[in-house]
């Protein structure tokens, strides 16, 4: 299972990245990137203030 | 851009500005890194500045980043009972409402004025390191790549910091410690020109929305909700859509623009350096947990960092144990206050509307000349002395 992002959703705010308890999501610029360290834990997906995350796959 | 500097910055926000511009000063050669293409933008802040810490966080007052001279702080509880926290009354609390982009670019000026090198649009995606001793950044300039050597590297890299967590340091958040926010500016509504506004209660768990007035009819209409209080993605939003929506000063409303982002509200952590690494602002976790506030802090901060980096630079000393005179510097301004702060924050995350309410309809009725956490909860409890017993501990 992997993360998907809404790219008409996203704001690149970055609140995502500093709350992965896995360093496993960058930002680049206005591109986010999620490495193989992404352990699927959701913590991104709650706290997106605009809802651009979701859990491929369902959760 | 040189291959080598004594101090290299990473992020050119208020505490990177600072920092290079106090580096510069005492001697260093600073370089400034910042991944976007122009500072200060896009801006992602509330952009409220309180005066009376102007000069205790080094910040020249400059007219052209000033958008509006507030008269005090209203606080409104679910009903609608209103706390004003005047100037007069509280003195340093409340201050400006900024252009926080032109802020951004006034200080990063003072920088480079005093000496400091600055680039935009180069992203710094590694550190250099000699076994735990941090020695320089790789970055990519303009879509090249480049090793840049430094005696220093400044991590102002902002809440969501990369540079802390590649020196090892330990700053990361729980959920809890994350405020996510979401705010839009609007036009075409009725702010109180003379006044921000901080609404609390459970329209914002855990947080609060704030209207701060860039003038007449235009203001930074946002929310912050405590991380551990949202279940589904998206929620932050939609609370304050729904509040806007119920709002009749705001519901008209036009959108100019909108922003998130994620704010620190943790307790101050244990460790700040490394061994050739300080850390600053937003990414040393010194945003204060009760109002989210961190422009003043991480200025303040940044005045302790430029200082002690360029000692280091004097002394030949880049160790973590020579950086302890930052760790102790920024400490003796902020802990105390960041600790007492976020204590408070976590009581009131546990008020209940009904408490609010009863809290500020108190207060509103006192004629308070000289407001202190003491006296607002001697007027409380005069008033209501069974909530007072929870605050016990602040007295």
């Amino acid at each position: 299972m992997t993360i998907k992002t809404d790219a008409n959703k996203c704001l690149h705010c970055g609140l995502c990245v500093g709350s992965c308890p896995n360093n496993a999501i960058f930002l680049n610029e206005v591109e986010l990137e999620f490495n193989d360290d992404c352990i699927s834990c959701g913590v991104c997906v709650r706290l997106c203030p605009v809802g651009a995350l979701d859990m491929d796959g369902g959760e | 851009m040189d291959d080598e500097y004594d101090v290299v910055v990473v992020g050119a926000g208020p505490a990177g500005s600072t920092t290079a511009r106090f580096a510069a000063e005492g001697g260093a050669t600073v370089l400034v890194l910042e991944k976007r293409q122009e500072i200060g933008t896009p801006v992602r802040c509330g952009e409220g500045l309180s005066r009376g810490l102007l000069d205790e966080a080094n910040i020249p007052l400059d007219k052209s980043w000033i958008a509006a001279e507030m008269d005090g702080a209203r606080i409104i509880s679910p009903a609608g009972h209103a706390f004003d926290v005047d100037e007069s009354k509280a003195g340093v609390e409340v201050g400006f409402v900024i252009e926080r982009d032109l802020f951004d670019r006034a200080l990063a000026r003072l920088a480079a004025k005093a000496g400091a090198d600055v680039k935009v649009k180069t992203s710094v995606i590694a550190l250099i390191k000699e076994g735990e001793k941090t020695i320089g950044v790789k970055v990519i300039h303009n879509g090249e790549r480049k090793d840049i050597k430094a005696k220093i590297v400044v991590g102002s890299d902002g809440y969501e910091s990369q540079v802390g967590r590649w020196a090892g340091i330990d700053t990361n958040l729980k959920p809890s410690d994350i405020m996510s926010c979401f705010q839009y500016r609007l036009t075409d509504i009725e702010p109180d020109p003379k006044y921000t506004e901080f609404f609390i209660g459970s329209g914002a768990p855990g947080g609060y929305i704030w209207v701060f007035p860039k003038n007449e009819d235009t203001a930074n209409v946002g929310i912050g909700v405590a991380g551990n209080m949202l279940k589904n993605g998206g929620e932050v939003k939609q609370y304050l859509d729904n509040w806007i929506a119920k709002n009749p000063r705001f519901s008209k409303g036009k959108q100019l623009d909108m922003v998130a982002g994620g704010v620190s509200i943790c307790a101050p952590i244990d460790r700040t350096v490394s061994d050739g690494v300080m850390l600053v602002g937003d990414a040393a976790r010194q945003i204060d947990p009760m109002t989210g506030g961190g422009i003043a802090n991480s200025c303040m901060a940044g005045g302790v960092a430029g200082k002690v980096a360029a000692e280091a630079v004097e002394s030949g000393d880049f160790s973590a144990d020579f950086f302890q005179r930052y760790e102790k510097g920024w400490r003796d301004i902020l802990e105390e206050k960041l600790f007492r702060d976020w204590m408070a924050k976590e009581k009131v995350v546990t008020l209940t509307d009904e408490i609010f309410d009863k809290v500020i309809s108190a207060l509103a009725e006192v004629d308070m000349t000289n407001i202190t956490v003491f006296n607002i909860l001697k007027a409380v409890q005069d008033k209501h002395p069974e909530l007072v017993k929870e605050f016990e501990e602040f007295l």
